[in-house]
C-alpha cells in the first residue's frame, strides 16, 4: 500500500508499467544504432527506475536519480556525443558476430540463473515502515553520523574526479 | 490490495543488469559501453533499495547514495578519457583502440 497523490494506489498497478518502461528503455538503449537515441532511451529507463524508487519509499534516492543521473550524467554524455560529432560512417553496423552472440547468450544465461537466488524470499514486503523512511531527514542523519567517514571520502573522490577530468580531457595544460 | 513480491523487484534488477552487461559485451561504441555500465550500477541500486525496503532499514539508501556519487565521478573521468582517446585515434570504437596489444 503506497499513499500517493492523496489516494491509496495499488503497488502492482504502478510497478509493472514502470518496470516495462525501465526494461523497454534499457533494451532500446542496447539496440539503438545512434548514440543520441541510446542516451535518450537510457534517460527514459532512468525515469522508470526513479518511479520504482518512489514505490520502494526511497524518495531522496529517487530525487537524486532524476537530478544526478537523468540530469547531470546524461547531459554530460550528450555533450560528449555532440563534441565528438560522429558522422554516419562512424555508426555501428548491426551485424551478428561470434562475439556478440556469445555476449548476448552470456547476459541471458546470467538473467536465467539469477532466478535461482530468489527461492525462499518473503512473498510480500512489510507494510509498516519506520516514520520518515527513505526521506531526507532519516537518510541524512545516518549519513552524517554512522557513515560520516565514507561521506567525507566521497567529497575527496569527487574533487579528484573533477581535477582528473580536466587534466585528461584538456589538450595542453 | 496487491503488493509486489520482493522477487519481482530482484528479477527486474537482474534483467536491467543483464541488458547493461550485454551492452558492454556487444556494443563497440565506447559511449554505449559506458551507458551499459551506468545501467548496471542502477540495477545494483535497485537491489539495494529493494532489500532496504524488505528489511525496513536505511543502510541500503546510504549505499545507493554512494553508488550515485561514484557513478558521477566515473562519468566525468570516463567521458574525459573518451575525449582524449578520440583526439589521438580519431575513433572511439573499442575494437580499434588496441595499441596495448602490440
Amino acid at each position: 500500500m503506497t499513499p500517493l497523490l492523496g489516494v491509496l494506489v495499488s503497488e502492482s498497478l504502478l510497478f509493472y508499467p514502470l518496470a516495462l518502461l525501465a526494461v523497454g528503455g534499457a533494451l532500446s538503449m542496447l539496440l539503438a544504432r545512434n548514440p543520441i537515441y541510446a542516451a535518450m532511451s537510457l534517460v527514459l529507463a532512468f525515469f522508470g527506475l526513479a518511479g520504482l524508487y518512489v514505490l520502494l519509499s526511497a524518495e531522496l534516492i529517487a530525487a537524486l536519480q532524476i537530478i544526478v543521473y537523468a540530469g547531470a550524467i546524461m547531459v554530460l554524455c550528450m555533450f560528449v556525443i555532440m563534441l565528438l560529432n560522429l558522422g554516419e560512417a562512424d555508426l555501428e553496423v548491426p551485424k551478428i558476430t561470434l562475439g556478440s552472440a556469445v555476449g548476448g547468450a552470456t547476459a541471458l544465461i546470467f538473467w536465467c540463473f539469477s532466478w535461482l537466488l530468489f527461492e525462499g524470499l518473503p512473498d510480500a514486503l512489510p507494510t509498516a515502515l519506520p516514520e520518515g523512511f527513505g526521506q531526507v531527514a532519516a537518510v541524512g542523519k545516518l549519513l552524517y553520523t554512522q557513515f560520516i567517514l565514507p561521506f567525507e571520502a566521497t567529497s575527496v573522490l569527487l574533487l579528484a574526479a573533477i581535477v582528473g577530468a580536466v587534466v585528461v580531457a584538456k589538450a595542453k595544460i | 490490495m496487491a503488493t509486489v513480491p520482493l522477487a519481482h523487484y530482484l528479477a527486474l534488477a537482474s534483467a536491467l543488469f543483464a541488458v547493461g552487461f550485454a551492452a558492454v559485451l556487444i556494443r563497440r561504441s565506447a559511449i554505449v559501453v559506458f551507458m551499459g555500465v551506468e545501467l548496471m550500477l542502477n540495477a545494483a541500486n535497485l537491489t539495494f533499495l529493494s532489500f532496504s525496503r524488505a528489511h525496513g532499514v536505511l543502510e541500503g539508501h546510504v549505499v545507493a547514495f554512494f553508488v550515485i556519487a561514484v557513478a558521477a565521478a566515473e562519468a566525468a573521468i570516463g567521458l574525459a578519457i573518451m575525449i582524449a582517446v578520440f583526439r589521438n585515434r580519431k575513433t572511439i570504437n573499442v575494437d580499434e583502440v588496441d595499441a596495448l596489444k602490440y
